[in-house]
């Protein structure tokens, strides 16, 4: 009873956000529906009892990257609305309509006919208990997937350096990139 | 009326189909990130019903990663757009079309 | 000594070789000797294998010997060797090949004296005497159309020597595109052959069974056509009297005693094939020819043309004597002709050398005291071609006249169309002797007529000499001089012999030499005394040959071109537009993608997001229902 409640609950909070991010004229209102997503994508996570997955979600994705959004918005100004008649491209609305209905229709068909997934292949990362869900997850990750944890790290760094590259202003003394830019 | 996990995998579709389809539709660079940081919400959402479900904790480790390369991502990402719009303020998705052919 | 027989050809392929590396720089004289030295050497090698042949006769009985180089074409059955063949036709005709052509040689040395092209000049020589020693030796019918392509070409450049002059460069082109014809006829019936007999090696030709009637006489008339082409007879002589553009050691050479009798070497050759069909057509055309040319020499101007038109005109006996079986006829012929003939073109040679390049008879005359060796030696050639006894002339037309009387289908008008010719050879033939050498001088002090030098003079008189007492290799009188006769039996499966008596022989022999006097009765009547009048002798018909080279013109020109001209329209509609067509569907298909390439990237993701979309419907398509 309570777990339908809660359920529908934050699914519709999920849904509002999602409309919401890319409904909204103003970016800022975006950010601030996507954070709202984030809540009750949350939410959805202590329901399924991942609850260090739900720390994680608000902390990062939430408290970072929104956040990095916003700075972005805020920096450059776009926070002026914009219009949402948009594509002078005609095929596009049409595009996206196909995909999104065509999408919807396949996924839902696909859980309606698979029902109740149950593949019997072996746990890989163990069996999931019901409270010790942090030191499985902590497990799987520095046993089964230490690879693609030392991987994604490096991922990480790269991304750092990349962003600072990309972001660099170009210096006055650079004559390349002067002439770049057509200075003499 | 039991929650299943074919609850949970519908609300994971639709967050995906939803962001999918602002990504085709909307003009402004932040909002297609935004976008997209939504359909992997709701990725993830079905990774962790499938972990409940099959009791692998393999699907809460996917999660962790997508939330990784996300955070990537959107670094990445976000100093392109800084780069791009700081030239032309105001640019938009359609004002890049120099792969015409 | 017989093995020595690749030598022959190799030589004077060394000696092209060699002028093509160096002989610019070798200059003048000494290009020209070393031209004459491969030739020269060639004809020494060619009697040490002569010998070595009949010695090996003499040993064994065998009178041929074949020495295979290598393999040239394995494809299957068809198996086709470089080889050379000795027996006896093709060491006669490479004797008197490489004899007349050593003597060319040397006197074209004198002849081209100041041509800036020296040099080359010799080159060709040597590389069409090299085609032409391969066409004989060949021991198979590839191997010879090499030699006979490689004798066209060769004739195409030298006719053409002086390029600069119009006239020089169509006669050329005119040769080329003629002998292409027979060459089309040669290959054919090298494929007809093959397909019938199933080899095309002559000594397995010689002895294959014969043939249904129609292939034979089909493959005859295309071997026949092929020799039309090389010997100039009816309907494609149009090419000889227009290749005597090129210099006069050319004509004596190449369309004179060498190039042209291939023709007659290949029918002889292939006797086997040829059926008596096809030979009574041979003889025909041989003998219309002779009589055509005859009438057409008799009202030429120029020196040169004049012996053209008696070139095909004895040719013309030559294939007269193959259509009535007597091979060894035709190749006596070919011997003597190639002795007075080259004769009779280096002295005209020396005339228009000593006349400063003048070949109108008109502006000769009374040049026997200014140039008397070259008269002597040219009367000796005159006396050869008329018939008169005992020059070898007489001995080899005696005997084709024979065999055309003996023919068994129109043996007595054959034997009357060479009567007659024979009359007119003797008499355009003294009325050139008349003109040039006696009569009285017609020609202005500025031409100092002088006798030409040494290398031009000894040739001559070589010549002369054989030409004189040439006839001694096929004497009919006794069984037993008949040497040629005997020499060359070996080659053919059913001998000719002569079916009439001695008194018949006899008597044709007296008409014949009685036509011959009466011709040149007539010309020294005509144009020496002045007797009889000559104005309406020399019609304009005949001088331009009946015009056959108009109708030729006005035939292929008219509804050929037309013809041309609709394929090249096919061409270019269909096969031009076919492949452009293809060009512009391919631009059109591609303008129509086009659009897809918007540059929006937001398209781009429509297309990733509902093509994503499509494959995992296509895979999962057996659940989804």
């Amino acid at each position: 009873m309570v777990d339908t409640f809660v359920f529908i609950v934050a699914a519709v909070v999920c849904l509002v956000g999602a409309l919401g991010v890319v409904l909204a004229r103003n970016p800022v209102h975006s950010a601030l529906m996507l954070v709202m997503t984030l809540f009750g994508v949350a939410v959805q996570f202590v329901a399924q009892e991942a609850h260090f997955l739900a720390a994680v979600q608000v902390i990062v994705y939430a408290g970072a990257i929104v956040v990095l959004f916003l700075f972005v918005i805020m920096l450059l100004g776009v926070d002026r609305a914009q219009s949402l008649e948009l594509s002078f491209l005609p095929v596009q609305r049409w595009a996206a309509l196909l995909f999104a209905s065509g999408s919807l229709a396949v996924v839902v068909a696909l859980i309606l006919a698979v029902g109740e997934p149950v593949t019997g292949v072996e746990a890989m990362g163990g069996a999931l208990g019901s409270t010790d869900d942090v030191r499985l997850l902590a497990r799987s990750l520095f046993s089964d997937y230490v690879y693609a944890f030392e991987l994604t790290s490096l991922l990480l760094v790269i991304a750092v350096i990349g962003a600072v590259v990309l972001v660099r202003k170009p210096r006055e003394t650079d004559a390349v990139v002067a002439e770049d830019r057509g200075d003499a | 009326m039991e929650v299943t996990t074919g609850w949970y995998l519908v609300l994971g579709a639709l967050l995906f189909v939803i962001g999918g389809t602002g990504l085709l539709i909307r003009r402004n660079p932040l909002v297609m990130l935004m976008c997209v940081e939504l359909m992997l919400n709701g990725v993830n959402l079905s990774f962790v019903a499938f972990s409940r479900t099959l009791g692998d904790v393999g699907g809460q480790t996917v999660v962790f990663f997508v939330l990784v390369v996300a955070a990537a991502e959107v670094v990445v990402g976000l100093g392109l757009v800084v780069a791009i719009l700081r030239r032309q303020p105001g640019t938009t998705a359609d004002d890049l079309s120099a792969l015409k052919g | 000594m017989v093995e020595l027989v690749w030598l022959v050809p190799a030589l004077p392929l060394i000696g092209f070789v060699l002028l093509l590396a160096v002989g610019n720089s070798l200059g003048e004289p000494r290009a020209g000797w070393l031209a004459t030295t491969a030739a020269g050497a060639s004809f020494v090698v060619t009697l040490v294998v002569f010998i070595g042949l009949l010695a090996r006769d003499s040993h064994s009985g065998e009178r041929s010997y074949e020495l295979v180089l290598f393999k040239w074409l394995p494809a299957g059955s068809l198996q086709v060797d470089a080889g050379f063949l000795v027996d006896p036709l093709s060491i006669t005709m490479a004797l008197f090949v490489t004899g007349v052509g050593a003597l060319i040689h040397l006197y074209s040395i004198g002849y081209m004296h100041g041509d800036p092209k020296y040099s080359k000049f010799f080159l060709y020589l040597n590389l069409f005497l090299f085609s032409m020693l391969m066409l004989v030796f060949g021991n198979n019918l590839v191997v010879t159309f090499l030699g006979w392509e490689g004798v066209g070409a060769c004739s195409y450049f030298l006719i053409s020597f002086w390029h600069q002059r119009e006239s020089a460069a169509t006669a050329g082109k005119k040769a080329f595109v003629t002998n292409r014809v027979g060459d089309w006829g040669f290959m054919v019936a090298t494929f007809a052959i093959w397909s019938a007999l199933g080899t095309v090696t002559y000594t397995e030709i010689a002895q294959s069974p014969a043939m249904a009637t129609a292939t034979g006489t089909a493959i005859s008339l295309l071997l026949f056509v092929a020799a039309a082409g090389k010997s100039a007879q009816l309907p494609l002589s149009v090419w000889l009297p227009d290749a005597m553009e090129g210099p006069t050691p050319v004509s004596a050479m190449v369309h004179a005693a060498t190039m042209v009798t291939s023709g007659v070497y290949l029918l002889v050759r292939m006797n086997n094939v040829l059926t008596d069909d096809a030979l009574l057509i041979i003889a025909v055309v041989g003998a219309a020819t002779a009589l055509f040319a005859a009438l057409c020499a008799v009202a030429q101007h120029d020196i040169k043309k004049v012996l053209a038109y008696s070139t095909i005109s004895q040719l013309g006996y030559m294939f007269l004597a193959i259509g009535s079986g007597a091979y060894v006829a035709a190749i006596f012929h070919v011997i003597t002709h190639a002795f007075f003939k080259a004769l009779l073109f280096l002295g005209s040679g020396s005339v228009i050398h000593g006349m400063g390049d003048e070949q109108d008879m008109r502006k000769m005359g009374a040049l026997r005291l200014a140039m008397p060796i070259t008269a002597a030696t040219f009367i000796v050639g005159w006396l050869a071609i008329a018939g008169v006894p005992p020059f070898a002339g007489f001995w080899s037309k005696d005997e084709i006249l024979l065999a055309a009387w003996e023919q068994h289908n129109i043996g007595p008008l054959l034997w009357g169309v060479g009567l007659v010719t024979a009359l007119l050879t003797a008499y355009y033939m003294s009325r050139q002797v008349i003109l040039v050498f006696f009569g009285e001088q017609r020609w202005d002090e500025e031409a100092h007529p002088h006798e030409s030098s040494w290398t031009m003079t000894a040739p001559l008189c070589v010549l002369a000499g054989a030409a004189a007492v040439g006839g001694v290799i096929n004497l009919p009188l006794v069984k037993d001089w008949l040497v040629l006769e005997h020499f060359l039996e070996p080659i053919f499966n059913h001998p000719h012999h002569f079916s009439s008596g001695t008194l018949t022989k006899i008597a044709l022999a007296v008409i014949s030499v009685a036509a011959g006097i009466v011709g040149i009765f007539f010309a020294v009547m005509t144009w020496l005394t002045k007797r009889i009048p000559n104005d309406r002798l020399e019609p304009d018909f005949l001088e331009n040959a009946m015009y056959i080279d108009a109708t030729y013109a006005r035939v292929v020109g008219g509804v050929g071109t037309s013809g041309f001209q609709g394929t090249a329209n096919v061409d270019e509609r269909f096969v031009d537009g076919a492949v452009n067509g293809i060009g512009k569907v391919i631009l059109k298909t591609g303008q129509l993608i086009r659009p897809a390439q918007s540059g929006y990237i937001r398209n781009y993701a429509v297309g990733v997001a509902v093509g994503a979309l499509a494959i995992i419907v296509l895979l999962t398509w057996g659940l989804l229902r």
